[in-house]
């Protein structure tokens, strides 16, 4: 199985119509993905790569029964363009448009969890989901990731993620899901959904979990694995070295405490029997060291 | 961004913030002149964007003509912590009867705004926050309804300010919280807030952060944007709009992906290295775009050595290699550079790369091997560089001696 989405999942492209968004939107499709429409209200009844356009997503789903959206729209019209999608009717949104507004994002975070309860947000600002062998959604290259698990992946930075699936495919691991969950300042799914939804996961065995410096998100992740897990996490934090970033000002500097620092997440994590590894490579190993024992 | 004071205040002010009358100058004659208008008592501050400038004597009080000449004139080009005071700002000094704080911003945790007032502003608020968290009432804020007059009285209530502060407190954090959401501020944060003895509330500084990504709806950003702190490589980054921090190694780094390049960092770190950088350049990697990128490099005198780390996901090998032969090409280094390529179509990215191989560009098919090679190339260049100077410095003692000699 895997988490999210998969071979059933049909997915409304909005954005479909722009360079990005016609590109990745044929990749995905190439790579069995379900791309049954996309949206553009000045484009209604064209067509993209044979690919049905739509005025908004609410008659993308009349018409297709797309029951996700993947958002390549430029940053100042993500906002209206993620509540389009939430009114249209789809459960999953995966936004990949870099570059939007923290007040936006804070904003349609907060409008879904109130007015749309039971729609998943991804992103926005981040690679995407691929279920390797069913269903690839966003920019991974595809043929990065080896199907079948028993790995779940999660990672908050796009390069990283990719290096996560390839550390992994280099030793012939395979993957369930792999959530690229963007390191934006208000990411619509966070590492504790993830972490819950691959523990549910029958065929994910083990979570391999890719971190960064600033916010607190892999702190109240660290907190779900040793409150909540069964199933054993390998994880590595980007920015051991780093200097410490921009100053937030003091009112920034109380929110994060002493959370924060890479220092501090590791421990947090191995507080919680996370395997820690000290770069992408000895993590795979140590992901190895582990798949190797089942 | 940052702003500066002066620039956080004319931002405030914009929202009907009240704030003190000034003006920002950059000059002794104009300081004096802004003083002359407003009328005396005046204080003068130095406009940094570092704390503790008052200690460093960087805030003065002047109360005629004679010492706003004296102050401005020692405080402009005065050195606070590294930073060098080209603007002073010039503003009427108020009477205080007692110092608040009050800010607002994002809690990431919570995914709300949070908004923080205490009545014991003025000092540094960590400390408050460490030594008496009670004395700072918070609140959080749904994006969605805003910050309510009933919530923002109770909150004001919660702080225990003086009740006659109560209604300039409430005016005030109602037109802090649209500035802060209407401007697309990461933060905004008045320390202190004051209250003077007939009673006005009143911003006494201000301290904004406005969110980069806004700036499609503020174009009149732009003109923050052109004051920001940099340093020079930092400038010339940006100026190419590369993702780049200065650091004070010796190898440079370039990699694709803000956590892989932040992940460079760590690793050459870790082998035993010191990062020159840390450079992001996003997900293509043209010639341009390297080129820029080795340009910036360059520039960094104390780089021996260049890490490349390319992933290529979308971006295809062969479009990286190519990207990197060009720019070397057209940007002339003396620093060798270690490749490390993978993903999608590396091997043709090898290929192409594998004639033009030599002692100054090497390749290594691991993150690790190739920040190995990269580490011990800038500790051979460095005692090479060394060994030069030491030369050149025992001849001079020989040409030295000759001359006594003679």
């Amino acid at each position: 199985m895997s988490v999210f989405v998969d071979e059933n999942t049909k997915v409304v492209y909005q954005g479909l119509t722009g360079s990005q968004g016609r590109f990745y939107g044929k990749l995905n499709r190439e790579y069995g993905t379900q791309v049954v429409a996309g949206t553009n209200p000045k484009k209604a009844g064209e067509e993209v790569d044979g690919v049905p356009i739509f005025a908004n997503v609410g008659a993308a789903v009349r018409a297709t029964g797309a029951n996700a959206s993947c958002i390549f729209i430029p940053a100042p019209g993500v906002r209206d363009a993620v509540i389009d999608a939430a009114e249209g009717g789809v459960k999953f949104i995966v936004v990949i448009t870099e570059g939007v507004p923290a007040h936006d994002e804070a904003w349609f975070y907060n409008k879904l969890r109130r007015d749309f309860p039971d729609v998943r947000l991804l992103g926005p600002n981040c690679p995407g989901i691929i279920s390797p062998g069913k269903a690839n959604i966003g920019i991974t290259a595809g043929h990065i990731a080896k199907p079948g698990g028993p790995v779940g992946i999660v990672s908050r930075s796009g390069t990283l993620t990719y290096q996560a699936l390839y550390e992994l495919q280099q030793k012939d691991i395979g993957v369930t899901t792999c959530v690229g969950i963007g390191g934006d300042p208000v990411p619509g799914t966070s590492f504790i959904d993830c972490l819950r939804a691959f523990e549910a996961d029958p065929e994910t065995k083990a979570v391999m979990m890719f971190g960064e410096i600033g916010g607190s998100a892999e702190e109240e992740a660290a907190a779900f694995v040793k409150s909540s897990m069964t199933k054993p996490v390998v994880s590595y934090i980007a920015g051991v070295t780093a200097p410490p970033g921009k100053k937030m000002g003091h009112a920034g500097a109380i929110v994060s405490g002493g959370k924060g620092t890479a220092a501090a997440k590791m421990d947090a994590l191995r507080d919680a029997g996370v395997k820690v590894g000290l770069n992408p490579t000895e993590a795979g190993e140590l992901m190895a060291g582990i798949v190797a024992a089942f | 961004m940052d702003l500066f004071e002066y620039q956080g205040k004319q931002f405030f002010a914009r929202y009907g913030i009240p704030v003190s009358d000034g003006d920002a100058v950059a000059t002794v004659g104009q300081a004096v002149a802004t003083a002359e208008r407003i009328g005396y008592p005046v204080v003068v501050k130095a406009q940094v964007q570092v704390g503790g400038r008052g200690k460093a004597g960087g805030i003065k009080l002047a109360s005629n003509a004679e010492e706003a000449r004296e102050h401005a004139s020692n405080i402009l080009g005065m050195d606070i912590k590294g930073h060098r005071v080209d603007i002073v700002w010039i503003e009427r000094a108020s009477d205080i009867a007692e110092e608040y704080y009050a800010s607002f911003t994002l809690d990431r945790a919570a995914k709300l705004h949070l908004g923080m007032l205490s009545a014991q502003g003025g000092v540094e608020i960590e400390e408050v926050a460490a030594t008496d968290p009670d004395a700072i009432a918070k609140i959080h804020v749904d994006p969605v309804d805003g910050l309510t007059e009933v919530q923002c009285r109770a909150w004001v209530a919660a702080a225990n300010l003086n009740p006659a502060a109560t209604e300039g407190a409430v005016d005030i954090l109602t037109k802090l919280y649209t500035a802060y959401a209407e401007g697309d501020a990461d933060l905004v944060e008045i320390n202190p807030l004051i209250l003077t003895p007939d009673g006005r509330v009143h911003a006494l500084d201000a301290k904004v952060s406005l969110d980069d990504n806004s700036v499609f709806r503020h174009p009149d950003y732009e003109v923050y944007d052109a004051t920001q702190v940099r340093d020079a490589r930092e400038q010339m980054a940006h100026e190419r709009d590369l993702q780049y921090v200065g650091l004070d190694g010796s190898v440079g780094i370039i990699a694709n992906g803000a956590g892989l390049a932040m992940s460079t960092v760590d690793i050459v770190s870790q082998v035993g290295g010191k990062p020159a950088n840390f450079l992001d350049i996003g997900g293509g990697a043209n010639a341009d775009v390297m080129a820029g990128a080795l340009e910036v490099i360059h520039s960094d005198r104390n780089v021996r050595s260049i890490f490349i780390n390319i992933f290529g996901g979308i971006t295809k090998g062969e479009e990286v290699a190519n990207g990197i032969v060009q720019a070397l090409e057209r940007v002339a280094l003396d620093a060798p550079i270690v490749i490390r390529l993978d993903g999608t179509n590396a091997e043709a990215g090898r290929e192409i790369l594998a004639p033009r191989l030599s002692d100054k560009l090497q390749m290594q098919p691991t993150m690790l091997e190739a920040a190995r090679t990269a580490v011990e190339l800038a500790r051979d260049e460095a005692a090479q560089a060394a060994g030069t100077r030491s030369l050149s410095a025992a001849e001079s003692t020989i040409q030295g001696a000759k001359g006594g000699a003679r």
